[in-house]
């Protein structure tokens, strides 16, 4: 009974929770096999890295607010965007997308907890100790000038300037093996979140009745286990350039500087889709319970998820185009980039045919999720026009695809994030989240995202590229710039009343029962939050919506699959 | 309104089965690797003949046949040991367990003996050239994965001296067979790739 | 440091928020020179405040003749070839693309408005549906229609700037990517220089395209003039080309455009577009060595005797270093440290008594010169015409 307790206590913000006393709530975090709390545990740590590296945005931005700012040493900036880029990809995307898979998909499935328990508490302390380490660089790693210094060589650490050469001190080698820790710990999730989705589903759930949310997990944790390598390979031979005289990407010992770029996008631009694709999972689990129907067209979302995971490995290089690859090369890799946006297409147009003929309730993880439909169509569009490589020259590494990117990852990643937060916090904690707050932070962070991002498109079509740490009056910048930075606090501020929203209404706000939002999956038959074992009895499925059988068994979906 | 878990018993329930999660995660596993694997074999062909200096494969590598032979044949004695084992003769088990193991150090032995040609005889050493550092690089991947495997191998058989191994862990033996053959798998690509294309 | 120092003199706060360099300048120019910007050569245009701009931006995009001032590198105003044809390509994608926003978000908004929750639909839930081929099977065609479109425009474009072959008598040059400035070659007609590329303007009949082959003496660099042509990379152990066709004569600015360390900010790049009977005038002078300086004899010495020649090349003296820049016809530069300063008499003294301070963790050391010292070399490096 005492675990028992702990389980309903435990909070995302474990500070916040009252009962036993701090020791004891702590000690019950490390010893937890649970996967529920493992999977708060993982979104705690991953909104904590996020407020980190938000904070390093901020500051990012206040550099580049006006031009020729000293607020920040050159080192000083260039350090922060790494950090910022890696942390903001690798510790709050992944352990999100984790936390995600952890909490949900054993529930979802009706199981009683992941296929391997202990491996999953593995999981999230490799990724928890790879982002301490990664962390621990400020202190330890001593640059050129002998005083503590993080990474500086950029998020994708192109080759040579990783190189011993370029890259004195350990700096680097921090950035090499905290991200092969939390690949370690990506991994063992990964493999851990498929195999329970295959073989721990209950009884009647077969993979077409799966929740899509669940499909969308599968595909990405595949993705994951695809790309990853490619990432983790190149780190190991960067390590042995660094460590054992190796030339992998020494360019004076007949080493390509491009094979790194080949390698780092073969890892990164699945990378992209594994972030997204969970961010579609919670809007395709959120658009038909707000609409009141089912999703529109649930083979053809599986199919679509499928076809974006097979395309998604062949266009690594349009991240390349400048490197100079022949015009044949050149041509494949725009083509493929095209035939991605056929699956996107239809995944934002069957969210529409969800919503068409439904009715609309807008409670706040709607609110995201249309936010969402609107950020990420844009998003999709700027990525078009970046697939058109002569374009591409034009705009690759300008602040032009740092909006791109930032549309995706914040106005697409990070508002399906917000959007499932909102939806499953009553079922995690047991109280909603105050509804006035909530509207407070979208407004606020709805507004500073298009005041920020869309802003920033304009100074890269005027030719401003990214990562430089200041810049001349009379480019036609500053003033785009000034307002890009406004936005950013803006959200900031949003972010904020996030995290107050998360303290406070863990503890006053109002209960939330099993099933508030009166929907469809077998998560909101159990209590909330979850007893430990989940389900007293395995539920049992005849259809998608089980609850929606139960609840109109005059109309069960059943008939209908 | 749903107060416990509820639903009504579909038609389907009855005789439900769903893999084995052991399985399911070994093929995860296997995918994972072949994937890391893919990109040092990609590294290793791409670097082909592009050496600034020498030595080159074609002056120091032999084809190491003998070693190829001990390791793929260390893919039939563990099927005999997991046949022998389902039919619960213990002793032969353990002989071809036993035999595993061996083959797998023969194959260890001759890496070693290969690679201290290489850099005493040779001078070719993982900074030498781009040959070095992939050559060593790949084979040397390949090789910490045998020894993986033959550090599961020894602790399958010395529990099994203890008697321990029963019919309780059928499954486990046969994963560790999956991931021997996949290593055994990696070696004839590497085979391939590094002493047949590569020279 | 320098807001603290704004919060003490109001006139500071003013002058960071305006953008307005002649208050900047104004305010105390001795005290950091290097903050000056070269004064705007034909800035006729300066964006102001205002939320508005980027209203005004998307003005631009439609309206290319709204403006040219000199140092706004807008690539939807390009005046070079490859530039051109890229904008035209955009603007065709910028329609699809546009068209495609306007429906779906028409369909969203009409979805939100139409099918919201109203008063007294609790009661019921709407009718059930669960899909449609045909229309699913539309909307699949639909997009496959627009990527179609897209490829055909797209590999037309690729193959029409990437297979283009250098006519005879395109003149050819080479840039090579420092940490963090830029080497200048022109092999055929002997010229070394930095941080400048001269090229001739291509008039109405003859047709003067440049050709670059580049690369980078370490790290992955970047060549991007926006109004010129896309950006090509500058990777070591490997050579890209990349060709440009200018018609206006000017001064075009660019930014090494990939991450290659501390000052990759300030590695600017500037192309000098002339016309075929300026450009050739430049030739020849650059093609002198430089004479025995009469007057400024212990600058040169000093110059000479100090490591200065490890690095730097001055042609007609021993100085034959090949890491730093070619200083043979330093003067004729219009800035210093690629950009990052305007190459006056007191940014150079500076430069060489400390470069750290200009442009920190540049490769350039303080070289400890005394005083005196670095008058008399900065006196030499003057007469480097």
């Amino acid at each position: 009974m005492a675990s028992q307790e702990i389980s309903q206590e435990i909070t995302i913000t474990p500070a916040g929770a009252l009962g036993s006393s701090l020791v004891d709530r702590l000690h019950g975090l490390v010893i937890t096999v649970d996967h529920k709390k493992l999977g708060l545990m993982y979104i705690g740590t991953a909104l904590m890295f996020l407020v980190i590296a938000g904070l390093m945005a901020i500051s990012i931005r206040l550099q580049l607010a006006i031009p020729v700012n000293t607020f920040l040493e050159p080192d000083v900036f260039n350090r922060f965007f790494t950090m910022h880029g890696t942390s903001m990809v690798f510790l709050v995307g992944m352990p999100l997308i984790a936390g995600l898979g952890n909490y949900l998909v054993p529930l979802m499935v009706g199981a009683r907890d992941m296929a391997f328990p202990r491996m999953n508490a593995f999981g999230y302390w490799m990724f928890l100790f790879g982002g301490l380490l990664l962390y621990f660089s400020y202190l330890g790693a001593p640059g050129l000038a002998g005083h503590g210094s993080a990474p500086d060589v950029g998020w994708f650490a192109y080759a040579p300037l990783t190189g011993r050469a370029f890259s004195r001190g350990t700096s680097t080698d921090y950035w090499i093996l905290s991200l092969l820790l939390t690949s370690v710990g990506s991994t063992v999730s990964a493999i851990n979140v498929i195999v329970t989705a295959i073989t721990l589903r209950c009884p009647g759930m077969n993979l077409m009745r799966m929740p899509l949310l669940v499909w969308l997990m599968l595909v990405t944790n595949f993705m994951i286990l695809l790309a990853l390598p490619a990432l983790s390979a190149a780190q190991m031979m960067l390590l042995i350039d660094r460590y054992l005289g190796g030339h992998f990407f020494d360019t004076q010992a007949g080493g390509s500087a491009v094979i790194w770029q080949h390698f780092f996008w073969i890892f990164g631009h699945p990378e992209v889709y594994i972030l997204i694709i969970p961010a579609f999972a919670c809007v395709s689990e959120i658009v038909p319970v707000f609409s009141r129907k089912p999703i529109f067209g649930y083979p053809v979302m599986v199919g679509a998820t499928a076809m974006i995971g097979l395309i998604s490995v062949s266009v690594w290089a349009h991240h390349m185009f400048s490197v100079g690859m022949t015009s044949v090369g050149n041509t494949f890799f725009a083509i493929s980039t095209f035939m991605v946006a056929v699956p996107t297409g239809i995944k934002i147009f069957n969210w529409l045919g969800t919503m068409y003929g439904g009715r609309i309730r807008f409670d706040l993880p709607m609110l995201f999720c249309i936010a969402f439909l609107f950020q990420f169509l844009i998003a999709g569009l700027t990525g078009m026009m970046l697939g058109v490589a002569p374009l591409n020259w034009q705009l690759t590494d300008s602040y032009f695809v740092v909006a791109h990117f930032h549309y995706t990852l914040v106005g697409g990643f990070l508002f399906g994030m917000f959007a499932g937060f909102y939806y499953w916090y009553p079922k995690a904690v047991g109280r909603l989240l105050d509804h006035r707050l909530g509207l407070c932070h979208f407004w606020l962070f709805v507004i500073g995202f298009h005041v920020c991002f869309d802003t920033m498109h304009f100074p890269g079509l005027l030719g401003m590229p990214r990562r430089i740490f200041t810049y001349d009056a009379g480019r036609g910048w500053e003033t785009l710039n000034l307002v890009t930075t406004l936005g950013a606090l803006c959200q900031a501020v949003a972010i904020l009343l996030l995290v107050i929203n998360i303290v406070r209404s863990a503890r006053k706000g109002k209960l939330a029962g099993n099933d508030p939002w009166d929907a469809w999956t077998l998560e909101w038959t159990t209590s909330s939050p979850p007893p430990e074992y989940n389900f007293a009895t395995p539920p049992i499925v005849r259809s998608r919506r089980p609850l929606w059988d139960l609840k109109h068994p005059e109309d069960p979906d059943w008939k209908y699959e | 309104m749903i107060s416990e878990a509820y639903l009504p018993i579909a038609p389907e329930a009855t005789g439900w089965k769903l893999p084995s999660s052991r399985k399911v995660a070994i093929v995860c596993l296997i995918l994972t690797e072949t994937s890391l694997f893919s990109i040092f074999v990609a590294g290793y062909v791409f670097y082909i003949g592009k050496s600034l200096t020498g030595p080159t494969p074609r002056e120091v590598l032999d084809l190491p046949v003998l070693a190829t032979i001990f390791l793929l044949s260390s893919s039939v004695t563990i099927v005999l040991a997991e046949r022998a084992f389902n039919r619960d003769r213990v002793g032969l088990f353990k002989l071809c367990w036993f035999a595993t193991i061996v083959l797998a150090g023969l194959f260890l032995t001759m890496t070693a003996v290969e690679w201290r040609k290489l850099i005493y005889h040779d001078g070719l050493t993982i900074s030498t050239n781009l040959f070095g550092t992939t050559f060593y690089s790949l084979v040397g991947l390949h090789a910490s994965h045998v020894i993986v495997g033959m550090c599961l191998l020894l602790l399958v058989f010395v529990f099994s001296l203890g008697g321990f191994v029963t019919i309780m862990h059928r499954e486990r033996l046969q994963m560790i067979s999956w991931y021997w053959h996949f290593v055994d798998a990696v070696w004839v690509v590497v085979l391939t790739v590094v002493y047949v294309i590569g020279r | 440091m320098r807001w603290w120092a704004a919060l003490k003199n109001p006139e500071m706060v003013l002058s960071m928020l305006s953008h307005n360099k002649r208050v900047q300048n104004d305010l105390n120019p001795a005290a950091n020179p290097w903050r000056t910007q070269a004064p705007p050569k034909r800035l006729r245009w300066r964006p102001q405040l205002s939320f508005a701009a980027s209203v005004v931006v998307i003005a631009w995009l439609v309206h290319p003749a709204f403006g040219n001032p000199a140092q706004v590198t807008n690539l939807f105003q390009p005046l070079s070839q490859p530039a051109q044809e890229i904008k035209e390509v955009s603007l065709l994608v910028l329609a699809i693309c546009a068209a495609i926003f306007l429906i779906v978000v028409g369909l969203l908004v009409y979805a939100i408005v139409r099918f919201r929750h109203r008063p007294g639909d609790e009661a019921s839930e709407p009718p059930q549906v669960y899909g449609s081929n045909q229309i699913e099977l539309a909307w699949t065609v639909l997009p496959i229609l627009i990527v179609f479109v897209l490829i055909l425009v797209t590999s037309r474009t690729i193959a029409d700037i990437q297979n283009r072959k250098p006519p005879p008598g395109a003149v050819q040059a080479t840039v090579v990517g420092h940490q963090w400035w830029w080497e200048i070659r022109y092999p055929e007609l002997g010229i070394v220089t930095a941080n400048e590329l001269h090229v001739p303007a291509s008039t109405g009949n003859s047709r003067q395209p440049t050709f670059l082959k580049l690369q980078s003496a370490d790290v992955a660099h970047s060549f991007w003039v926006p109004q010129l042509a896309g950006k090509t990379d500058l990777i070591p152990n490997r050579e890209n080309r990349m060709w440009i066709e200018p018609t206006n004569p000017g001064i075009y600015l660019g930014n090494c455009a990939e991450y290659c360390g501390t000052q990759h900010a300030r590695m600017l790049i500037r192309v000098v577009v002339q016309s075929p009977d300026e450009f050739d005038r430049w030739v020849r002078d650059q093609q002198q060595a430089t004479s025995p300086a009469t007057n400024a004899a212990e600058g040169r010495k000093a110059f000479l005797a100090n490591s200065c020649i490890n690095c730097h090349t001055i042609r007609g003296t021993s100085a034959r270093g090949k890491f730093g820049p070619d200083l043979t016809h330093l003067m004729s530069r219009e800035t210093l440290a690629a950009g990052v300063v305007p190459n006056t008499a007191d940014n150079l003294r500076l430069w060489v008594r400390d470069p750290q301070k200009i442009k920190v963790g540049c490769l350039m050391p303080n070289m400890q010169m005394t005083d005196q010292e670095v008058d008399q070399l900065v006196a030499y490096l003057e007469t480097l015409k």
